[in-house]
């Protein structure tokens, strides 16, 4: 092992692999009840590579958020949906789908490894969940309201959804 | 931070919480579409009150000009004819209005948003306020065509909005703001910033239903309830417009990139109109048919934005404006008529001229504006478009699109030959009063601004100068 790479530097190339490991599992699985599964781990390890990012707010509200509660949303929508053990089924348009998303990533690695890009100088906040409520509240107070619009607007389309059609 | 800045947006919010609360007491529904329609002239006068100012508010993110102002107008307007048109259409085909309602009223409210936010998150979050709120409509027949409609709309939007989000991220990435301001201060041409831009395009054509995002126009306006139709195919399309103005041209209007995005949207718009008119020729729906149309009016639209320059943009929004009138007037004439036939196939549509004439002038009335003939709006647009595009010498491009024109005759023509010349089924049936005010609105709109184009031709300039840089 070169003497360049620490303990983190180290413990994100185990995270990245197993997280883009999980997300192609997810696609590449026939059985759509360990895509989930696949999909909570990689929001698992998605989280561990914020800890190592010293974003320890941000990990925990994406433990909670996405390993927590979308994930049981999403097995729960599963289980409640018929015909689970069919899977998906398998398109002729595999294979071109496979070529165009292969292009795009080529295309997206290429720009992103071969840029410069501005790296902040700024130094760290000493406690991040109070820079992230600081955030939040005031600077991005406009987004941070109109998501409950957003959801107010989502729950109406829901409930008026499941509530059935005109009899 | 000043609320008054937000007042159109807050009030309408408002009103549809008002909406959906006085349903629950309310046992004729009629009132609800009434209290809709009278709350919007709240938003109006909030939007009346703020022209002239010019100012930014909530650390830039939220910005009031003349082209937030003309938009939000727009929009209410829109919103105003859609409740009409749908009074009908709601008390026979859907269930739960107030929350029908109260749904057209926030999709508003998010395209209101959309014109006039200047930051990345909030314009990610308005686009998909109205998203989600479309969607809900599209589906709310809840018969197979409407689900797998919604369906479609669901699954494009979010592919787009991914799409769009990286885009974001890559431009964030670059120049350490979202802010649209800090953008153009920040950024630079390099591989990043190109790649961002082609995303943002990427993610904004679904909204204006441009190639390649626009393969879910036909099936979404076949299956969805026509009012939402008419809702879909001019309001999200203005908004759409606006927030690709604001991005394009206070993010990314310096020279330099200006070229770059010009070029795309010019290729864009090229095959947009070309696919749009070449498909509708053979389409037998009236309501698919009219999804291609809108395709077709994008790809004109951006030939508007390829031009890139101060001519170009107030076009586009005169353009919007017309073709608002000119397509609202045809789906509410198509509305009076579906309801009582209860078939959307153009061949039912025979001998209207004679089972309801009126009806049937304004529908031909307003697809001979489509087409872009005097004495309408259409033909002013098209004109004013094409010659800010000769301006800056896309002359190949503006061809394309008068050979694209004479091919949409074709296809709107046959319409209005149904109509006259063909032998009527049944007998006349008369219509409501709701929809003939709605008609009368747009339709004399569309003939009054056709004679007189000059005050909304200087509304749009106005709106347009306003915009940076």
């Amino acid at each position: 092992m070169p003497a360049d790479i620490d303990g983190l530097s180290l413990s994100f190339w185990i995270l990245a692999v197993v997280t883009v490991g999980a997300a192609v599992a997810v696609v590449a699985t026939r059985n759509i009840f360990r895509a989930a599964i696949y999909l909570v781990l990689s929001f698992v390890t998605i989280a561990a590579l914020y800890l190592t990012l010293s974003a320890e707010f941000l990990a925990a509200v994406q433990i909670l958020i996405y390993a927590g509660a979308i994930a049981v949303l999403l097995i729960f929508g599963i289980m409640l949906t018929r015909e689970q053990r069919a899977g998906s089924p398998s398109g002729r348009l595999s294979f071109p789908a496979l070529g165009v998303a292969g292009l795009v990533a080529f295309a997206l690695t290429f720009v992103i490894l071969g840029s410069r890009w501005n790296v902040s100088q700024a130094p760290l906040p000493a406690d991040n969940t109070v820079a992230i409520a600081d955030a939040l509240f005031n600077q991005f107070v406009l987004p941070f309201e109109l998501a409950s619009v957003l959801l107010l607007a989502a729950i109406i389309g829901a409930i008026v959804l499941v509530r059935g059609s005109k009899e | 931070m000043n609320l008054f800045y937000l007042s159109p947006e807050l009030s309408l919010v408002g009103v549809a919480i008002v909406v959906i609360l006085l349903d629950l007491v309310v046992p004729n529904k009629t009132i609800l579409a009434g209290v809709s329609l009278a709350g919007l002239s709240l938003p109006l006068a909030f939007s009346v009150a703020l022209w002239g100012t010019n100012a930014t508010t909530f650390n830039g993110m939220l910005t009031v000009d003349q082209f937030a102002i003309l938009f939000k107008l727009l929009i209410v307007a829109i919103a105003a004819l859609i409740i009409l048109a749908s009074v009908d259409y709601a008390g026979r085909f859907l269930a739960h209005h107030g929350e029908y309602y109260a749904l057209i009223l926030l999709a508003a409210s998010g395209m209101m948003l959309m014109a006039a936010t200047t930051e990345f998150i909030t314009i990610y979050i308005a686009l998909e306020l109205s998203t989600l709120s479309l969607c809900a409509l599209v589906c709310y027949r809840r018969d197979r065509p409407s689900s797998e409609a919604a369906l479609k709309y669901l699954l494009l939007a979010v592919l787009s909005s991914a799409v769009l989000l990286y885009g974001m991220a890559l431009i964030y990435g670059f120049t350490g703001t979202t802010s649209l301001v800090e953008i153009a201060r920040n950024i630079g041409r390099n591989a990043i910033v190109l790649m961002g831009m082609v995303l943002l395009v990427a993610g904004f054509g679904f909204k204006i239903a441009a190639v390649p995002f626009q393969m879910w126009v036909p099936d979404v306006y076949e299956g969805a309830p026509t009012p939402i139709t008419a809702y879909l195919s001019v309001a999200s399309k203005a908004a759409g417009f606006a927030v690709v103005f604001r991005v394009f041209f206070t993010a990314f209007g310096s020279l330099d990139l200006a070229f770059d995005w010009a070029l795309v949207f010019a290729i864009l718009a090229a095959a947009t109109m070309t696919l749009g008119n070449v498909a509708a020729l053979t389409q037998t729906n009236i309501k698919r048919m009219l999804g291609y149309s809108s395709i077709a009016n994008a790809g004109y639209l951006m030939v508007g934005l390829a031009a890139a320059s101060a001519l170009g943009r107030s076009s586009v929004v005169f353009f919007l404006a017309g073709y608002t009138l000119a397509n609202l007037g045809a789906f509410i004439a198509i509305i009076a008529i579906t309801n009582h036939i209860q078939s959307d196939r153009i061949d039912d549509f025979a001998g209207m001229s004679r089972r309801t004439p009126v009806l049937a002038a304004a529908l031909a009335f307003c697809l001979i504006s489509l087409i872009g003939l005097p004495p309408t709006v259409g033909f002013i647009a098209k004109v004013y478009i094409f010659s800010s595009a000769v301006a800056v010498g896309l002359t190949w491009l503006v061809l394309l699109a008068v050979v694209n024109s004479v091919i949409s005759a074709y296809y709107y023509l046959r319409v209005v030959k149904v109509m006259y010349l063909s032998e009527p089924a049944e007998g006349p049936f008369p219509s409501s009063g709701a929809l003939k005010v709605a008609l009368a609105v747009s339709s004399l709109g569309v003939l009054v601004v056709g004679l007189l184009p000059y005050p909304l031709m200087r509304v749009a300039e106005v709106a347009a100068a306003g915009l940076l840089p």
